[in-house]
């Protein structure tokens, strides 16, 4: 039990969350609502077709107090139309998140964005006389990078998808 | 809507009612209206019985009388919009208290939806937080499997209140979907035994205990553990406490029970709970009540946890062990692990403390909440089901009438919803006609659903309310009293009726008590009438309820006896 003294702001930790649920109308709504009520801050959300028909998985990245993680997964568990809830923070399954970014490619500055680009395997996706998109995938990590390097560059859009994962071999997601 | 083509095919509302019987329903409790006339239509040809209620609220409570005092879901059916908003509280207190309730809400058309139509209201999305589950029917084809699941959710693992919002257009559409439906709920599993291990490791903790107390909660009165628990205690030779809703889950008048702990608990229960060695929590969740202030309670005790709901599990306490299960199949699958642990001398510290501080109450200067209610548990033995509402009556009721059988102790714990204990009665006395039924309220409380007097009217429903009238709310009063020098704020009830006047205005005999020698004449006048009746004590005005353990204090801090100094104001929540 925390110690009554320990007066300083809880830390906030990122987890990644895969969730398997019957898609029935209102489970968005169900989990949201688990989330909000304990403090924990969704900071993305993909929810997508599961390998049978009847099924979803939402993938969560979500930040917030330790202590209560624990609590909101058991939460998370016990609705009807959740099948489970499991937290793949620091296990070893494969993730990926996809990035469109927008950036201002004045004649001086487009070699540089496209040598980024090269670097981190991004692909132009729309060539224009101002501005270039780029699609990246990778790590979120990798993300990050990439978006700084080329934040001062003249950023002007930016739409990620979130984090996708998927456990290794024949474990379940 | 035209249904000429599917005359041989009953509508949805139809198919409604029949799975209701199906699932053996005997009555439901509602109030019609618009969107949920086609489901009234249906209950016409229907062996159910339809009670009227004068307010939503009332039928939920009512279910959820029923539903207490039976084990078996109690049924509401309102229309849309406010009909289905004023279960809100209902279904609040069911959740909160995990009672079985399926409420019907009529809606508007599926075409409707979304258009601010007349008296719509998104039902479901009101009421996610406080639902075990629901479901917005959209083709009247899924009815029968979301009926059947709706029973099978309510009253299985944890029970609580499901939700069916059913539009006016699946009510009427034609149903080709046979009743006999399947459930499909691959994400619901519900416990059953708990771990052998668990239990092992359970048995281990308990051979070293000394000092053991076992704490039973709403979850033994659930899955019926009492005989396994008093089986267990009396193995052990351990004392028993109760919590507020886990009263007659054991019988509180045996030499082992040391009545109901926690806030206002019986001073030897909460000494007990400071100084034992090892707390059992069965089918008890460590609620604020009981444990006042959490860093302080039972720091050097071991702890096990019986639950049925894993998220109960280290979410106020950090157990030393968890046993995921039936409270009944757990305990019963421990009684053979343990054996008798040498408890004399903690048997006899407890009695000393009994002895000590029992409980008590000023026997002059007039009529006193207290002295009323320990006389009906004299006169009534346990064989009556008493239900109650929310302040000082429920308490003091809590404290002195002892409950000795299992779901014959019914009141709003977790939600603490005043209006709940007469209505409960009603539904309470609807399941059990030949019992006794009495609803302690106060004057406050049953204001907010004395309208139901009219359904205890026409259905000749005998009930027994005693309102405890101090005229004031009295609880708040006390707090004001004793934390907040006295400023009294919202608490006086200037403007009560006189409620024997208004029970007689239903057709109810009106019973008077003033004084405390006319206490057992007419508690015996009210027994012997053969309908409803409504007593009124006029009851000291101000008595406070001890013992009493501010909220968020330790358990060590408990005030026995009516203090002198003034006290600091409680750091607990309410």
């Amino acid at each position: 039990m925390a110690a009554p003294e320990t007066l300083a702001p809880p830390e906030r930790e990122i987890h990644t969350l895969s969730l398997y649920v019957t898609n029935k109308p209102g489970v968005l709504v169900r989990v949201a609502l688990v989330f909000a009520r304990r403090g924990y801050n969704i900071e993305s959300l993909v929810v997508s077709p599961a390998a049978l028909g009847d099924f979803s998985r939402m993938t969560i990245t979500c930040s917030g107090e330790p202590g209560t993680l624990v609590q909101m997964i058991k939460q998370l568990s016990k609705l009807v139309d959740v099948v489970h809830a499991t937290d793949h923070t620091g296990d070893s399954s494969y993730e990926t998140e996809i990035a469109l970014v927008k950036v201002e490619a004045h004649l001086d500055a487009r070699t540089e964005i496209l040598q980024i680009a090269e670097t981190f395997n991004a692909k132009v996706v729309d060539y224009g006389s101002d501005s270039l998109v780029l699609r990246v995938y990778g790590s979120s990590t990798k993300l990050d990078a990439f978006i700084g390097l080329l934040r001062p560059l003249g950023l002007l859009e930016l739409v990620r998808s979130g984090k996708i994962l998927m456990a290794r071999g024949l474990d379940e997601t | 809507m035209s249904n000429a083509n599917f005359t041989e095919h009953p509508c949805g509302a139809e198919v409604l009612i029949r799975c209701l019987e199906q699932e053996g329903v005997e009555y439901i409790f509602g109030l019609s209206g618009g969107a949920a006339i086609p489901i009234f239509d249906a209950l016409v040809d229907s062996s159910i019985k339809l009670i009227l209620v004068r307010h939503e609220q009332g039928a939920t409570h009512m279910a959820d009388g029923y539903a207490r005092a039976t084990g078996k879901p109690g049924v509401v059916l309102v229309t849309s919009g406010p009909g289905a908003t004023n279960t809100v509280t209902g279904m609040l207190t069911a959740q909160m208290d995990s009672s079985p309730m399926i409420v019907i809400t009529g809606q508007t058309l599926t075409t409707n939806l979304g258009k601010d139509a007349f008296q719509e209201a998104d039902v479901t999305g009101i009421t996610y937080p406080i639902v075990k589950h629901s479901t917005l029917v959209r083709d009247a084809n899924q009815i029968p499997r979301v009926v059947r699941e709706a029973f099978h959710l309510a009253n299985t693992g944890r029970p609580g209140p499901v939700l069916i919002d059913v539009p006016k257009d699946v009510s009427e559409m034609p149903c080709t979907a046979p009743l006999e439906a399947e459930i499909d709920l691959p994400g619901y599993r519900i416990p059953g035994r708990a771990d052998s291990l668990d239990l092992d490791a359970a048995a281990d903790l308990i051979r070293g205990s000394r000092r053991p107390v076992l704490y039973v909660g709403n979850g033994a009165v659930i899955s019926g553990a009492g005989k396994a628990v008093m089986e267990l205690a009396e193995k052990l030779r351990a004392p028993l406490v109760n919590t507020l809703l886990g009263k007659g889950a054991t019988d509180e008048t045996h030499p082992l029970h040391l009545g109901m702990l926690g806030m206002h608990g019986t001073a030897y229960a909460n000494k007990a709970v400071t100084n034992c060695d090892l707390i059992m929590a069965i089918g008890a969740r460590w609620d604020d009540r009981i444990t006042g202030k959490v860093e302080a309670f039972c720091v050097d005790a071991a702890k096990i946890h019986v639950d049925i709901d894993a998220a109960e599990f280290n979410k106020v306490i950090q157990p030393d062990v968890c046993l995921h299960g039936d409270a009944r199949l757990v305990i019963e699958d421990l009684i053979s692990r343990v054996e008798p642990l040498d408890t004399a001398e903690w048997l006899a510290t407890c009695q000393g403390w009994r002895d000590r501080y029992p409980l008590k109450y000023p026997k002059k200067g007039g009529l006193r909440a207290q002295h009323v209610l320990d006389r009906l548990d004299h006169l009534t033995e346990g064989n009556a089901i008493i239900t109650s509402d929310v302040g000082q009556h429920q308490m003091w009721a809590a404290q002195f009438c002892r409950t000795r059988s299992n779901r014959y102790w019914i009141t709003s714990g977790g939600a603490g919803t005043m209006g709940f204990g007469f209505p409960a009665a009603i539904g309470a006395k609807f399941a059990h006609p030949d019992k006794e039924v009495w609803a302690v309220v106060g004057d406050g409380g049953f204001q907010m659903t004395l309208s139901e007097l009219a359904t205890a009217a026409v259905h000749k429903v005998a009930v027994k309310v005693l309102i405890i009238n101090n005229n004031f709310l009295g609880m708040v009063r006390q707090w004001q009293e004793l934390f907040w020098e006295n400023r009294l704020s919202g608490v006086d009830l200037e403007g009560n009726p006189d409620f024997v006047k208004l029970a007689e205005a239903y057709g109810i005999k009106g019973i008077r008590i003033r004084r405390p020698g006319d206490v057992d004449r007419k508690l015996q006048e009210a027994r012997d009438h053969d309908g409803p009746v409504v007593v009124v004590a006029e009851v000291s005005k101000e008595d406070n309820v001890f013992p009493m353990i501010p909220a968020g204090a330790p358990l060590a801090d408990m005030i026995i006896e009516p203090p002198r100094e003034r006290l600091e104001k409680p750091s607990g929540s309410t």
